[in-house]
């Protein structure tokens, strides 16, 4: 329906197997190749863990760009001033198209559109944890486009690095824009950060609230992540959570205490010998009940999306009506 | 004069800034994703459009553009119903029906103000029909196959052209002191400018077997005072949220 290259799974001939029923030695070439830093196509031969992975990963990230459009969009409408609103509105459009980038380059792997966001609205398929928290006041706003897109851009960089083409691409325009959110963040930081001290307390709070959910925003720790060997052997993944989050830390630790704000943890700090930053234990536990759904706000995230399909299934039925021609030239 | 320069502006560029938060409205929650981005590029070249008007009368020496967005009494508005109407619990048909009126109105206001004699208006109407020319092409195209598309969608576009025709109509209420800016050859009549409209919209109607009615004189009460600062119902709760973080803090930077 959306014109996109979707690849149909019947047509895979290696559809749903193992990674040890796969042909060996088609298996080496495409090691091979990944090896020596070839892209790895939508036509090409891929073994199915390697195609279930990757689907796995660039829907969540689809599904984090539309679930995350919802926090943030909500506060385009109380936007304070014509520069914030026009920002915040072009911001959160691109979040929107990200997500349509991110659906088509999933589709060439052999799920379509319709069948994820199926999947998003059943609770099947995941999305950051980090946006089932909620927006409460405009300074919110202005540390998520700073610093959640800053861990963001961390991530999508790191990726962008990646062996599959599609996703490569659509990271790499993704990082282009999310840069400038991260300008326009920070930006409305310096303002609050510098303003009256109702704003200042604002931020405070704000920074407060947030600072555990963008520590998890990165996974768990490698301790205990699962089957990370073989996504970096195929890089699917660039980088462990651990050494994302040390970079998130080494970047923006610094910038947000020169802004004259406290981080909420007393025992961070970066080790003089060891050079990573230490931590306090951000609830780990909490982590794992947001993801599995009992976060503040994942049943109001799915319901606004259930509500919006919902609310749109006669267009998109209208849209694929066999009788709906275009009866003139359109332009 | 000023003054009378002043309602003109205001009129339209009031218009602008609220059919610009309306669709605003619609990022995340459209239909389909590509509809989303739609919206909010269009809600974005009309929250600048207003901007650009206000800084007209910013020119002037008059207030700032925030301060004619956010900080306004309600009854020195003067926006046409239409655009202060919610989205109806989301209703895709409601909302694209009013691009459709709305977008035509403005295809057909700009194309006179390009004449205007008043030279800063004349130069922006024909900066910003170049962006025009894209909303109206999205609200055609969509009238034009939703149209004529399920037996569903074409009841739910008559449905929304027949509640939404008389707030239409409504953008072409006369102004206070129109005869002197007409006299000044700032603006053509309304009422000349609501028969272009109607020739523009009919056939692209017609087309999508979409039918409307025009309202007469006794049955538009309801629906006319915006131009001379009467609010519809729905103002107030819209003016609350759209500045209810500027109103938080008074003297602050944002």
């Amino acid at each position: 329906m959306y014109g996109n290259l979707v690849v149909r799974p019947e047509d895979i001939e290696n559809w749903g197997k193992k990674i040890e029923e796969e042909d060996p030695e088609k298996l080496a070439e495409f090691e091979g190749r990944i090896e020596r830093g070839e892209k790895i196509e939508p036509q090409d031969w891929m073994p199915f863990e390697y195609r279930r992975q990757l689907i796995r990963l660039i829907e969540q990230h689809a599904h984090s760009e539309i679930i995350g459009a919802l926090p943030e969009g909500t506060w385009i409408t109380r936007a304070p001033t014509f520069r914030r609103k026009l920002a915040l509105m072009a911001k959160v459009q691109d979040e929107v198209g990200h997500a349509q980038l991110l659906y088509s380059a999933a589709e060439t792997l052999g799920k379509s559109r319709e069948q994820m966001i199926n999947d998003l609205l059943s609770g099947k398929s995941k999305y950051s944890n980090v946006f089932n928290y909620p927006a409460k006041t405009w300074a919110d706003t202005a540390i998520i486009a700073w610093l959640v897109d800053a861990g963001a851009i961390i991530n999508q960089t790191t990726n962008s690095k990646g062996s599959y083409g599609p996703y490569v691409r659509a990271l790499e325009r993704i990082c282009w824009e999310e840069s400038f959110h991260l300008k326009y963040g920070y930006d409305s930081v310096v303002y609050l950060a510098t303003g009256t001290p109702k704003q200042r307390a604002m931020l405070q709070d704000a920074l407060n609230r947030w600072w555990r959910p963008i520590m998890h925003f990165f996974g768990p720790p490698d301790t205990q992540s699962v089957h990370t060997e073989k996504l970096i052997r195929w890089k699917v993944k660039l980088a462990t959570n651990d050494e994302m989050r040390q970079q998130f830390l080494d970047m923006y630790v610094p910038k947000i205490w020169e802004l004259g704000l406290t981080i909420p943890d007393p025992n961070l700090r970066k080790n003089p010998e060891t050079g990573r930053w230490e931590y306090s234990d951000p609830d780990w536990g909490e982590f794992w009940r947001v993801i599995n759904g009992d976060g503040p706000c994942n049943k109001e995230r799915l319901a606004v999306r259930r509500f919006a399909e919902e609310k749109g299934r006669w267009v998109r039925e209208a849209l694929r009506a066999p009788h709906a021609r275009y009866v003139t030239p359109l332009a | 004069m000023i003054e009378v320069l002043e309602i003109l502006i205001l009129s339209l560029a009031d218009d602008e800034l609220f059919i610009g938060h309306r669709h605003a409205e619609w990022i995340g929650l459209g239909p389909i994703l590509e509809e989303d981005i739609a919206f909010a590029s269009i809600a974005q070249d009309e929250t600048g459009h207003a901007q650009a008007y206000y800084q007209i009368l910013t020119d002037l020496g008059l207030p700032t553009p925030d301060e004619y967005a956010f900080k306004r009494e309600a009854s020195a508005f003067r926006s046409a119903h239409l655009v202060e109407l919610p989205n109806f619990e989301y209703d895709y048909g409601m909302a694209l029906m009013r691009h459709f009126l709305y977008d035509a109105a403005e295809q057909v206001r700009l194309d006179a103000l390009r004449k205007s004699a008043y030279e800063p208006l004349a130069g922006l109407a024909e900066r910003l029909l170049r962006e025009e020319k894209y909303h109206w092409l999205h609200a055609r195209v969509w009238i034009q196959r939703l149209g004529r598309s399920t037996e569903e969608a074409h009841h739910r576009l008559q449905a929304a052209l027949d509640q939404l025709f008389p707030y239409a109509w409504m953008l072409f209420e006369e102004m206070p002191h129109e005869e002197k800016m007409i006299e000044a050859g700032w603006v053509p009549p309304s009422a000349e400018l609501r028969m272009r409209w109607l020739e523009k919209i009919s056939p692209i109607l017609m087309e999508a077997n979409l039918a409307y009615s025009e309202p007469k004189a006794d049955e538009l009460q309801a629906f006319q005072g915006g131009r001379h600062g009467i609010r519809s119902p729905y103002f107030d709760s819209l003016y609350a949220e759209m500045t209810e973080v500027s109103a938080s803090d008074p003297e602050a930077e944002w």
